[in-house]
This record gives structure tokens, C-alpha cells and sequence, in this order.
């Protein structure tokens, strides 16, 4: 009898997961009706205008400045978390590696509002007064391509430092389980290629990545989909600005920066507008969820 | 001879760069550290703990006092609903439900749910709790951040309990117990420990979730001890205070940031310490 009422009981809150979860679609869809009943589905990806006066909005520049804020952080992520993870499991000496690892773990979980007000105050003006002036000068100088790397705005929050405030924020994440997985290559695997008289790096090229490509593309893809979805990290530096992107260091926004900014003073169409932005970024972050568990799978 | 001196070239070339991306990356993270440290420390005082925020342009007076109080209550909410939900919801996955395909399916959705926007789940609150409601109130915000816990608690949950051993198991079956006794005297005495290292992790999540409280709990300049208006949170709070003009203000949150910093890090670092005893106790 008791025993009975426990599994109902357990039941429920295994069920209510499901609840929740089906019920976040349902009213995210309900809700962004409207914009999608006024501009059409595929108008309302296309639309680059977000225009309050005029009452049309779309998505085309918040989901472009999510989508390449993206893309730039995991370009910088990648290979920086990689050559950590190299540097941690063969490079470090042995007594620093266990503190160093778990250094670069407990970073993980710092909150991203942190991130985002370190980038707000320290990062942001680092990079207009030093990086931004020196890429102007070299890839800005490039003909047809070189208006894209050129300065524009003052105040250092913009598109490219948003992206690497999220790289920064992404890489302790990439790393360790980068790290984890080289430790799991079975040491009888590297020894058999130092046998044959590889180099330290042949062994890592040839063996170590080989054996761990599709846990490491697994953790990149998780990592993305952090970022897709990041928003206190964002929403501090990527300046805020409803314009065409005609520079890397132009403010701009991203789909969680244009919730986070305008939603509390949003009302009917344009409401609408920004639960149809939640809608594409909750499903884009299940697509590349179910993409990350479909990968690891496929090994085990 | 030639190839050999290349190939070692090639490789102290790689290794060389690996050496300075560890370098760069690691620096990266600590001058985060120190930068939240320095800024930290530096406008830390008692006020914060003990004062409610003040006019901008007081000098010297005003603290976030509400705010501790605020996300105390809220996380206590929050933990209050999505702890019994996860725990319970974890024990049909690993216990009665171990073999049906229901299960599966709500593990999978867990481990998915883990990683929806948090930002994406406060605007899904504010359409059914704040909306209806007519103003922002803290059960939305404690719903929200029960959403972000829920299916963390359900997932270390699920774990934990399947690493405890079946023969165990039925060695109090055998004892003729039946099945929600064995779980509660055998099952989760054996897993309490992780069970507790997944709820500690948890709040340590959420005491530094912000998306999810702006469109729910909002701020508030008092605290009222009343969860049916809004609600004054830390993060809400140095959210807008770092992006605020003031001078005294933004110090006020770099305080905040240190406290929240700090609060996070210790959370982890106990974790991971009951962790330890466990393996090797």
C-alpha cells in the first residue's frame, strides 16, 4: 500500500519534468504567435529591421550577432583550450597538474554575470585601447574585406569583445573535458607509439587525438550551445545596438541581449516579437544538444 | 638525419605552442580572479551586510542588505520545491521505472533541460506566473530557479542511486522489506552523500543565475518578507548597479561580485571535499 503510493508518488515527479519541459514549448509557440501570424515564419528569420516606431521587427540581426559571437568564441576557444589540455596532461610538471586542473574546473563554475562585468570594465576597454587600433591597422587596410575590421564606435563594447568574453567564459569548460578525455587514453597506446620512436607531438597528433575526437567534439558542441544561450556574459558587452553589423568592432546584438534588454518594457506585437527570439534559441539549443548526445553516443 | 632534426623542430615548435596557449589561458583566468579581488576587496564593508541600498548620490552610506535577504528566501524557495521534485524524480529513474522507457526518455530530457537558456526559462515564467499576476513576485523567481535545479537533482540523483549495489539491494529484499523501505533505509543511506554533493552544486548554480530573475522577481529597493511582490536579489542587483553611472553604486556591486565569487567557489570546492572523503571512505 505504502510501497504503491511511493511509486505513484515518484512517478509524478518524473513526469512532471516532462511537464515542464513540453509546457515551455507550448506557451513559448503560443506566445510568439502573434509575431509569426503578423510577419510569417520565414519573414520574420529574414527581417533585418527591429523598428519600434514602425512596428516591425525580425530576427535576422539578433540571430546573426548570436550566431557569429558564437562561431568567434569557439574559433578562439578551441585551440587555446587544447594547447591547455596538452600543456596539463603531458607538458606540466606532475606536482602542479592535479591543482592547476582543478583550478581550471572551479573556473567553470564562476557565474557568467561575473564573466560579464569583468568584460564590462576590464576586458572591453583592454581590447578597444590595444587590440582594436592594431587590427585596424593590419586587416583594416585590406581592400573590399577591410571596412569589417575598422573602428567605429568608442567605448570598446561591441560584437568581437561580447565573443571573447564568451570564449574566455567557454574555456574552462572546453578544457577540462578535453583534459579528461587525453587522461583516458590507455597508456599502452602512447607507449607503443613512443616505441616505435615518435616525438612527444606525433604521439598527440597520430594517437591521443584520434582516440579522443569525438568525446572533444561532443564537450565543443555542449560548449556551443552554452554560448548560444549566454546572456548576463553578452548582455554587458555587446553594446546594445539595433543597426546593420558593418564592423566586427560595431555594438550589435544578440538574441539574449535583446531579451535581456527590452523585455520588461515590451508590450503586445513587440512582446510577441521576443518569445518567437525564445523560441529560435530554445529550439536551436535542442538541435545542438541532441547533435552533442547523438556524437557521444555513437562511441559508447 | 635531415627528417629526424625536422621532425623534432616540428615537435618542440607544437609543444612550444601549446605552452603558450596554457599561458595565455591560464592568465586569462586568474586576472579574472584578481581583477574580482582586487575591486572586491577593495570596496567590502560591513555597510553592505547591514544596510538597505541608498540614493546614488549618499556617499558613503547604503548596502544590499535586502539582497542577501532576498536570495536567501529565494534559493530557499526554490530549493524547497525542486529538491523533493528532483530527488523523488530520480528515484523512479534508477528505482521503479529502471527498466521502462519512460525513464530513459525523462533522463535524456534532463540532461537536455540542464542546458536550456536560463534566460529562456524566465521569459516561460513570466508568461505563467508574473502575467496572470499582475507584478513581479517572488514565487516566479523561486519557480524559475526550481525549473534550473530540478533537473539536476533528478540526473545526480539517478546517478548516485545507480551506483549503489543491487545485491545490497536484495539483501534487504531477502530481509522481506518491501520496496520503498529498502530505498529509504538502504538506498538513500547509501547515496546520501552524492544526493547532498548534487544540492550543494545546484544552489551553487543558482545563487548566480541573473537572466532567469530579471523578468520574475525583478528588485526591489526594500524587503518585505513577502513573496508575492518582488523580490531583491545579489545578481539582479549588480546587474544593475554595474551598469548604472554612479560611482558608488558600481563599487557596491564589485563587493556584490566578490561575495557571489566567493560564495560559488566554496560551494565547489565543499563539494568536491565530501567527494574525496567518500572515495575514500
Amino acid at each position: 500500500m505504502l510501497n504503491r503510493l511511493f511509486k505513484t508518488v515518484t512517478l509524478a515527479a518524473a513526469v512532471s519534468l516532462i511537464l515542464i519541459i513540453s509546457g515551455m514549448a507550448a506557451t513559448l509557440w503560443s506566445e510568439s504567435l502573434p509575431a509569426f501570424r503578423h510577419f510569417g515564419f520565414f519573414r520574420f528569420i529574414a527581417t533585418a529591421d527591429w523598428n519600434y516606431a514602425r512596428e516591425i521587427y525580425g530576427a535576422l540581426r539578433p540571430l546573426a550577432g548570436t550566431v557569429i559571437s558564437t562561431l568567434i568564441a569557439l574559433a578562439a576557444a578551441v585551440p587555446v583550450s587544447l594547447g591547455t589540455a596538452v600543456f596539463l596532461t603531458e607538458l606540466c610538471p606532475y606536482r602542479l597538474r592535479a591543482g592547476i586542473g582543478m583550478a581550471i574546473e572551479l573556473l567553470a563554475a564562476i557565474p557568467s554575470i561575473i564573466y560579464g562585468m569583468w568584460g564590462l570594465f576590464v576586458f572591453a576597454p583592454f581590447l578597444e585601447i590595444w587590440f582594436q587600433p592594431l587590427v585596424g591597422a593590419s586587416l583594416g587596410r585590406l581592400p573590399l574585406l577591410g571596412f569589417f575590421f575598422q573602428t567605429r564606435y568608442a567605448g570598446g563594447t561591441n560584437l568581437f569583445s561580447a565573443a571573447l568574453v564568451l570564449a574566455v567564459m567557454i574555456m574552462p569548460f572546453i578544457t577540462s573535458i578535453t583534459r579528461d578525455a587525453f587522461l583516458q587514453v590507455p597508456a599502452i597506446l602512447k607507449e607503443s607509439s613512443y616505441g616505435l620512436g615518435s616525438t612527444k607531438w606525433e604521439t598527440i597528433r597520430e594517437v591521443i587525438m584520434p582516440y579522443c575526437k569525438t568525446t572533444i567534439a561532443g564537450g565543443v558542441i555542449i560548449a556551443m550551445g552554452r554560448a548560444l544561450g549566454e546572456t548576463m556574459a553578452v548582455a554587458y558587452v555587446v553594446g546594445n545596438r539595433h543597426g546593420a553589423l558593418d564592423s566586427i568592432f560595431s555594438p550589435y546584438n544578440t538574441i539574449t541581449s535583446v531579451m535581456a534588454n527590452e523585455f520588461n518594457e515590451a508590450a503586445g506585437l513587440q512582446m510577441s516579437a521576443i518569445f518567437a527570439l525564445a523560441l529560435v534559441l530554445f529550439l536551436a539549443n535542442f538541435l545542438v544538444l541532441a547533435l552533442a548526445k547523438h556524437i557521444l553516443r555513437a562511441k559508447t | 638525419m635531415n627528417n629526424l632534426a625536422r621532425r623534432k623542430l616540428k615537435n618542440a615548435a607544437a609543444l612550444t605552442l601549446s605552452l603558450l596557449c596554457a599561458a595565455l589561458g591560464l592568465s586569462l583566468l586568474f586576472i579574472i580572479l584578481y581583477d574580482v579581488l582586487k575591486n572586491g576587496v577593495s570596496s567590502i564593508n560591513w555597510r553592505l551586510f547591514t544596510e538597505n541600498p541608498a540614493p546614488p548620490t549618499l556617499k558613503g552610506a547604503g548596502g544590499l542588505k535586502n539582497a542577501f535577504l532576498g536570495q536567501g528566501l529565494l534559493t530557499l524557495a526554490a530549493l524547497t520545491i525542486g529538491v523533493p521534485v528532483g530527488v523523488l524524480g530520480g528515484t523512479f529513474l534508477a528505482e521503479y521505472g529502471r527498466h521502462l522507457k519512460i525513464s530513459r526518455a525523462v533522463s535524456i530530457l534532463s540532461d537536455m533541460a540542464i542546458s536550456i537558456p536560463s534566460i529562456v526559462i524566465g521569459a516561460f515564467v513570466y508568461a505563467i506566473l508574473v502575467r496572470p499576476w499582475g507584478n513581479f513576485n517572488g514565487w516566479a523567481g523561486a519557480a524559475a530557479l526550481a525549473i534550473i535545479i530540478i533537473p539536476i537533482v533528478i540526473r545526480t540523483t539517478e546517478d548516485m542511486m545507480n551506483l549503489v549495489p543491487w545485491t545490497i539491494r536484495e539483501a534487504a529484499f531477502a530481509l522481506g522489506a518491501p520496496y520503498h523501505k529498502v530505498i529509504f533505509s538502504v538506498v538513500y543511506r547509501a547515496a546520501a552523500g552524492g544526493i547532498f554533493t548534487g544540492i550543494l552544486l545546484a544552489v551553487a548554480r543558482i545563487a548566480g543565475e541573473t537572466a532567469p530573475l530579471l523578468f520574475t522577481s525583478f528588485n526591489s529597493n526594500y524587503f518585505k518578507l513577502s513573496m508575492s511582490d518582488p523580490v531583491p536579489s545579489l545578481t539582479v542587483s549588480i546587474y544593475q548597479y554595474a551598469a548604472s553611472p554612479y560611482e558608488n553604486w558600481i563599487s557596491l556591486a564589485w563587493a556584490a561580485a566578490f561575495v557571489v565569487t566567493c560564495f560559488v567557489l566554496l560551494l565547489n570546492i565543499l563539494g568536491r571535499v565530501i567527494i574525496k572523503l567518500r572515495v575514500k571512505g
